[in-house]
């Protein structure tokens, strides 16, 4: 990125620009990989980008920013994700 | 150099296509329309070299400006009046943005009633947007100021917009001769717009996301500071303007006579240029008086209003009002003085709604002063 | 069409301002997928605006401008115009605006640009209220929904904004859905594929503004395709069709399901059934939407 040399609300692309996101999360979802047909609805509905697609179409959760929405777990056709309570901090 | 004979309105739609504005986006209101007139004429003719966007309202106006100055091209709009205070919302973004974008605002009166005639309460209404303002006293300014605005705004050290106001049917309907560089001329005095920064989908920069109370007011300062440059640059612009073509409208001030004088004489616009008559009347009378035309209201020439009260006694006629205090220019001259220099300051207003004032109306009103029979402020136009 | 025929490439990054369950980001994530690199936004004041984080970061890897209210339709005129004159070929020139943003505030600034043909694609993510300021009606609220301006319910129908933009004669226009998004992103290619103005309007139930809860945010829109309550169509060269389950339901072949079940997964809907059922309402509900499908069904 070039840095423009001018005073006004110039924003530049940043991950976790409000930081680590994971930290907002009172539920989190946990896959089970045995159960995952790889269909990726997960990956394409989750609101935050935070379901990492790989190479095989497998897919694998990023708690960094994942803020624990439910949304990948109300979406799995097999149920293959399911929202545990986090651990009080 | 050739020298034509046009209206103000037809002379700033020339300096728009000297300049060569890529995107014009603009809305026609009198008594600015003959300027859009003019440039959808030259669109159609294949003399344009940019697009004239004709945008559903002023607010859309301003708004398309800022789109295609954010992507870098040299933007121009032109309005007036009510479409000036529809813009005042998109006036602020732009300035904010730092886009140098350049407008020519044709001074008319506000309603209601509809007054189509000059009055500069429009442009005063939108002092504090953090557009520089110009006010031009011929049609020969128009041009000049017009080009030279780009120049200006473009300068890396100011990257503001630029209003240039001159008076409703004065001067945008009257012809009067002009003396027109070549575009060679004007391509060397004003190169390609330098950008400073852009929407450029391969250095993808978010332009205006929220901004937090510990950030803002650096925004702002540095609004402030290319204020202050521009102080600076449009002394620099004026001369090279003069060394290039001989032509010379002064700087923030146009100084007329002011040397060894008891009273300096300031207004703007047109107003300015009737008072270098009154000027000269009086001085035939034996009077000590000069005449400091303010042509630029946005950096205000505070320094240059001192140097002139340490010599004299200042009178100032303000074709507008601030409703509840007074003239806008008489209280900026005042508080450009205080603490400075201890001048007496004497103001009037005169011209509301394009009330004609003419030389021996302002000649009136400074021997009113010079005699000892300054009766306190007011509104020539009602109580004479 | 599969889920797996979209693109990798990811514009919006993880950790962003936007709340959990957000169908913004759902929705802008699978539009940029189908836009690419080669986009420049514009975005009214709205959630977006918040969504982006702030300065001096962001949360996108498109060029945004963001803009006043009422002014993006106006302002990407200008994008556009200024990327022609400054022969910058092939760029997308998008809007991304709210409801408020386009039915309301913005409707002037969106029908000037659309009448004198800017190139640019205009997306109007509807999630039927005010969200930005907390939740106060629009033009796009639909009847008897609570929101903080209308505590006992709204008490006017929505606007048809889609009939407002093709009385414009504009080359393309389209309605789309979150709880979709193969076909969303269709929509967004062929749009992008078209000169002159385009026209995308997306339902994006938003959880906080129709009170469920967050998790249910695709079940909540893929209900209001089920229910008829919002259909999915295409306008182009003058005639609309159908797509998907609106399809179905436009033909005859499935029934609509009952609007009930819609309204009832809302807590905005509450005032309908507690403390007891407002049958008057609920019939003029489905009444409102059988006659908008039979209109459907007189333009196909």
């Amino acid at each position: 990125m070039i840095k423009y040399d001018v005073v006004t609300t110039i924003s530049y692309p940043k991950k976790g620009a409000m930081g680590k996101t994971g930290g907002w999360r009172a539920f989190k979802p946990i896959l089970d990989k045995e159960k995952c047909v790889r269909c990726l609805r997960c990956w394409i509905f989750c609101p935050e980008g935070a379901i990492i697609r790989k190479e095989d179409d497998s897919v694998e959760i990023d708690y960094d920013y994942c803020k624990g929405c439910g949304i990948c777990a109300n979406e799995c056709r097999v149920k293959a994700i399911s929202m545990v309570r986090e651990e009080s901090k | 150099m050739r020298i034509v004979v046009d209206t103000g309105n037809h002379i700033a739609a020339k300096a728009v296509q000297m300049a060569r504005v890529d995107v014009v986006a603009a809305y026609p209101i009198t008594p600015q329309t003959t300027i859009v007139e003019r440039i959808a004429e030259y669109v159609e003719k294949g003399e344009f070299h940019g697009d004239y966007i004709c945008v559903e309202s002023e607010h859309s106006a301003m708004s398309a400006c800022i789109g295609a100055s954010a992507v870098g091209a040299r933007t121009f709009t032109a309005t007036s009046s009510h479409g000036l205070l529809l813009m005042h919302e998109m006036l602020h973004w732009a300035a904010l943005a730092r886009l140098p974008i350049v407008m020519a605002n044709v001074n008319r009166a506000i309603g209601p009633g509809w007054n189509i005639w000059s009055d500069q309460n429009d442009s005063i209404s939108q002092r504090d947007t953090g557009w520089i303002q110009f006010y031009c006293s011929s049609n020969q300014e128009i041009f000049d100021t017009i080009i030279q605005a780009f120049k200006l705004g473009e300068h890396e050290k100011v990257q503001l917009p630029v209003m240039v106001n001159y008076d409703g049917f004065i001067l945008s309907h009257t012809s009067l001769p002009v003396k027109i560089p070549e575009q060679e001329e004007i391509d060397e005095f004003l190169p390609k717009r330098k950008i400073k920064w852009k929407l450029d989908i391969n250095n993808p920069i978010t332009h205006g996301n929220i901004i937090m109370p510990n950030d803002y007011p650096k925004i702002r300062r540095a609004m402030q500071e290319a204020h202050e440059n521009a102080h600076g640059i449009i002394k620099e612009i004026s001369r090279e303007w003069e060394e290039r073509f001989g032509i010379y409208h002064g700087e923030l001030l146009e100084l007329y006579k002011c040397d060894d004088v008891d009273y300096v004489l300031l207004s703007m616009g047109a107003l300015g240029a009737e008072s270098k008559v009154a000027v000269d009347e009086m001085r035939k009378k034996g009077r000590k008086i000069g005449l400091a035309r303010v042509r630029v209201l946005r950096p205000f020439p505070k320094k240059e209003v001192i140097e002139l009260a340490r010599h004299s006694d200042l009178i100032v006629i303000d074709r507008n009002i601030s409703v509840g205090m007074e003239g806008a220019l008489f209280t900026e001259i005042k508080a450009s003085l205080y603490g400075e220099v201890d001048a007496k300051v004497y103001g009037y207003i005169a011209g509301l709604g394009g009330k004609d004032v003419t030389f021996k109306d302002i000649s009136k009103m400074c021997e009113r002063v010079m005699d000892g029979k300054y009766g306190g402020y007011m509104i020539f136009d009602v109580e004479g | 069409m599969a889920i797996k025929d979209l693109p990798k490439e990811e514009y919006v990054l993880p950790g962003s301002a936007a709340c959990p369950g957000c169908p913004a980001t759902i929705a802008l994530r699978t539009v940029l997928k189908a836009l690419g690199k080669r986009t420049i936004l514009v975005i009214p004041a709205w959630w977006t605006a918040v969504i982006q984080s702030w300065y001096p970061h962001t949360s996108f890897k498109v060029p945004i401008l963001n803009i006043a209210f009422e002014a993006a339709a106006a302002a990407a005129s200008g994008v556009s115009s200024g990327l022609k004159v400054l022969g910058e070929k092939d760029i997308n020139v998008v809007v991304w605006a709210g409801d408020g943003g386009t039915y309301d505030i913005g409707i002037q600034a969106l029908s000037g640009a659309l009448e004198r043909n800017t190139d640019f694609i205009y997306i109007c993510y509807n999630n039927q209220i005010y969200s930005n300021t907390g939740i106060q009606r629009s033009g796009a609220t639909p009847y008897a929904a609570w929101t903080t301006t209308t505590v006992g319910g709204k008490r006017e129908f929505n606007k048809d904004m889609g009939a407002i933009v093709m009385a414009h004669r504009i080359p393309y226009v389209a309605t789309a859905c979150i709880s979709y998004p193969e076909d969303l992103y269709k929509k967004v290619m062929k749009a992008k594929e078209i000169r002159g103005p385009k026209y995308i309007e997306i339902l994006t139930p938003c959880p906080p503004g129709w009170r469920f809860s967050m998790d249910k945010t695709v079940e909540v829109g893929r209900l209001a395709v089920e229910t008829g309550a919002w259909p999915l169509y295409e306008y182009e060269n003058g005639k609309m069709s159908f797509n998907g389950f609106s399809k179905l339901i436009l033909e005859g072949k499935v029934k609509r399901k009952p609007i009930e079940e819609w309204l009832k997964m809302q807590g905005r809907f509450r005032n309908l059934f507690k403390p007891k059922r407002d049958e008057e309402r609920i019939r003029r509900i489905e009444e409102f939407i059988e006659r908008m499908w039979e209109d459907f069904r007189s333009k196909v």
